[in-house]
């Protein structure tokens, strides 16, 4: 039976939402186990981990030397030696840490997929790549195999019967690297989901004219997180860990309502793998109407209000 | 000061892209240097004039087209041009092609040392970044990936990495592997000047051999994933554009009822 390794993502101590997609997706590749860096696993975070179908919960800490991409390759390789696969969050870091694995154990990597399967012995991967326009389908010739999983990609579920997880401390001692962590001085986190993982995005371009009150407010009624374009991270009227795009995050929500974003194809390619696009914009012929299932051409100071009071009406009645 | 700047061809962000044969399908016509690899060329430079002296080197591995990539860092202010071309580094995956650059950077650097290696965070046409880390390590070198700012003082580089949970310094000892973001600064423009003179610079063409690459552990047969089909996704069926008269925001929020998403 193949054993496949997932790297949990942690947030505040319990385990983030991609994981359990990961995990949910490992289930139907082998036996999940999971690896589990940092402080010790709570006992929520294993429940959690078992409910979606880990049967081993390997625990390893590195400290703060853990964010290295060399030291952490390092840790997930000792968790995971014995795994035929290896599936992690696609994220920058795990995409390094990823390389690094693969270099290791000579395995094949494939990031930023949006599934894997198991075909002739072999794992297979799909992903959509040039801004989300081609589909595309690679096979991992290596043995063993390293898969980057971009959220919102697998529904996550929980197993029929759920088992425990069995956890097990992994003895790891860190390598030396070349690089120095210097410091580490960490972001306040936007309330509510993280934009990667939110099942609806509200964003605003230049078009919002640095006001995001009514870009948030949408994004409050939906449950959804807020993005951003570049141009306006750029001129500061949001924190850069809003920006959606090829260089910012790539999202791949249910739904993409834009607001006063033009859609130039940097954008386009962090988010038009989204299920639903919804674009508000003044002038017909900005681009992002021409990958919009709805687009409303019109100011967004009229429209967004309208389309909020009318949501709420909707849930009030 | 001397840096060397890892330099993709690209197709233009703008055209058409497609596959032929499990490749991406690049035409000298519409492609140019990876955007992103601006930034690296940027920061090169900068390093270069703030010491008041040294040399920055483009590289780039790549078909005939490939060129055009090198000869534009050359318009940016490059000194040197390095293009490594040879058949059989066709369908290399990101181990090979790192193994490749790895070896024309030996080249340069057992001559005379290079103090740094500078790329792109990723390249916009796979934009898989993890040619950075993957170039590091085979060179052995210090990996300080994905700096949104660089600085370099008495051996050392630091960079500030911009992770979504935090903001790390991360230093190394010279020589080391840089890739930089599009936040690290404002790529420049080239001025005529450089252009006129881009076009008559020399651009040091290597084979495989010449770099002591054997063809057959980088090209197609080593490369470790292979795309086995390749389709233009569907466009997306009964879009609707619709014109705000006073009722766009219902129509707005009536479609995200109907479709079960409010
Ligand atoms: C290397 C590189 C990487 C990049 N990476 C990214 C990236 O990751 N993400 C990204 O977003 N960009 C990126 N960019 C920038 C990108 O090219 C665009 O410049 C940017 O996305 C434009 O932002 P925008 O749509 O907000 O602004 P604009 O293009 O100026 O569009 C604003 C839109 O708002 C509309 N508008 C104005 N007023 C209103 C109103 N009252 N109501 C409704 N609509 C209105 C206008 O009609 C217009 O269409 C990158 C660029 C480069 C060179």
């Amino acid at each position: 039976m193949t054993t496949v390794a997932v790297l949990v993502e942690q947030r505040d101590g319990a385990v983030a939402r991609p994981t359990l997609e990961t995990l949910t997706l490992a289930r139907s590749l082998g036996t999940p186990v999971a690896v589990w860096i940092g402080a010790e696993p709570g006992a929520e975070a294993l429940a959690h981990l078992g409910a979606h179908g880990a049967t081993e919960v390997r625990h390893l800490d590195a400290g703060d030397a853990g964010r290295l991409p060399k030291v952490r390759a390092a840790a997930l390789g000792a968790a995971a030696s014995d795994a035929d696969v290896v599936l992690v969050t696609s994220t920058f870091l795990n995409k390094e840490v990823a390389t690094l694995l693969a270099l290791e154990t000579g395995a094949g990597v494939v990031v930023d997929a949006a599934g894997a399967e198991i075909v002739d012995g072999r794992v297979e991967t799909t992903q959509t790549v040039f801004a989300a326009t081609w589909n595309v389908r690679t096979r991992i010739n290596a043995e063993r195999a390293i898969v980057g999983l971009r959220p919102n990609t697998t529904q996550a579920a929980a197993l029929d019967e759920p088992a425990a997880a069995t956890p097990k401390t992994v003895i790891f001692e860190a390598p030396e690297t070349p690089e120095t962590l210097v410091s580490v001085e960490p972001v306040p986190q936007a309330e509510g989901v993280p934009l990667a993982e939110a099942p609806v995005v509200v964003s605003g371009g230049r078009g919002t004219n640095g006001d995001y009150a009514l870009v948030r407010e949408l994004a409050d009624v939906l449950g959804g997180a807020v993005g951003a374009s570049r141009d306006a991270t750029d001129e500061g009227w949001i924190s850069h860990e809003h920006m959606v795009g090829q260089t910012g995050t790539t999202v791949t929500p249910a739904l993409y309502v834009a607001c006063g974003i033009s859609g130039a194809v940097h954008h386009r390619g962090g988010m038009q793998a989204s299920g639903t696009i919804v674009a508000v914009n003044i002038d017909p012929d900005a681009p992002i109407f021409e990958i919009a299932d709805l687009g409303v051409v019109g100011d967004l100071n009229d429209v967004l209000p309208q389309a909020i009071a009318a949501l709420k009406e909707a849930r009030g009645a | 000061m001397r840096i060397l700047v890892t330099v993709k061809f690209t197709p233009d962000l703008q055209s058409q892209r497609s596959f032929t044969d499990g490749s991406v399908t690049r035409t000298a016509d519409d492609g140019s240097m990876n955007e992103l690899d601006e930034n690296a060329v940027e920061a090169a430079l900068q390093l270069v004039e703030a010491a008041g002296e040294g040399e920055v080197y483009a590289l780039t591995v790549g078909g005939p087209d490939a060129v055009a990539a090198v000869r534009k860092a050359l318009q940016l202010g490059a000194h040197h041009a390095i293009h490594v071309t040879d058949e059989e580094v066709a369908g290399a995956d990101v181990f090979g092609t790192a193994k490749v650059l790895a070896a024309a950077i030996r080249k340069v650097h057992d001559e005379t040392p290079l103090d740094l290696v500078i790329t792109g965070m990723a390249a916009l046409d796979g934009l898989t970044s993890m040619l950075p880390t993957a170039l590091a390590a085979d060179l052995g070198w210090a990996q300080l990936t994905l700096a949104s700012e660089l600085t370099v003082a008495d051996g050392t580089a630091t960079i500030v990495r911009h992770m979504p949970d935090a903001h790390e310094t991360v230093s190394a000892a010279l020589p080391a592997l840089v890739s930089v973001t599009d936040e690290a600064n404002k790529p420049r423009y080239p001025n005529f000047k450089l252009i006129m003179a881009a076009r008559k610079a020399p651009v040091a063409q290597w084979s495989l051999a010449d770099i002591g690459v054997d063809g057959a552990s980088v090209g197609a047969i080593a490369a470790r994933t292979t795309v086995v089909e390749a389709a233009p996704r569907p466009p997306r069926e009964d879009r609707r554009v619709v014109t705000d008269t006073g009722e766009g925001g219902k129509v707005l929020a009536d479609f995200l009822i109907e479709r079960g998403l409010a």
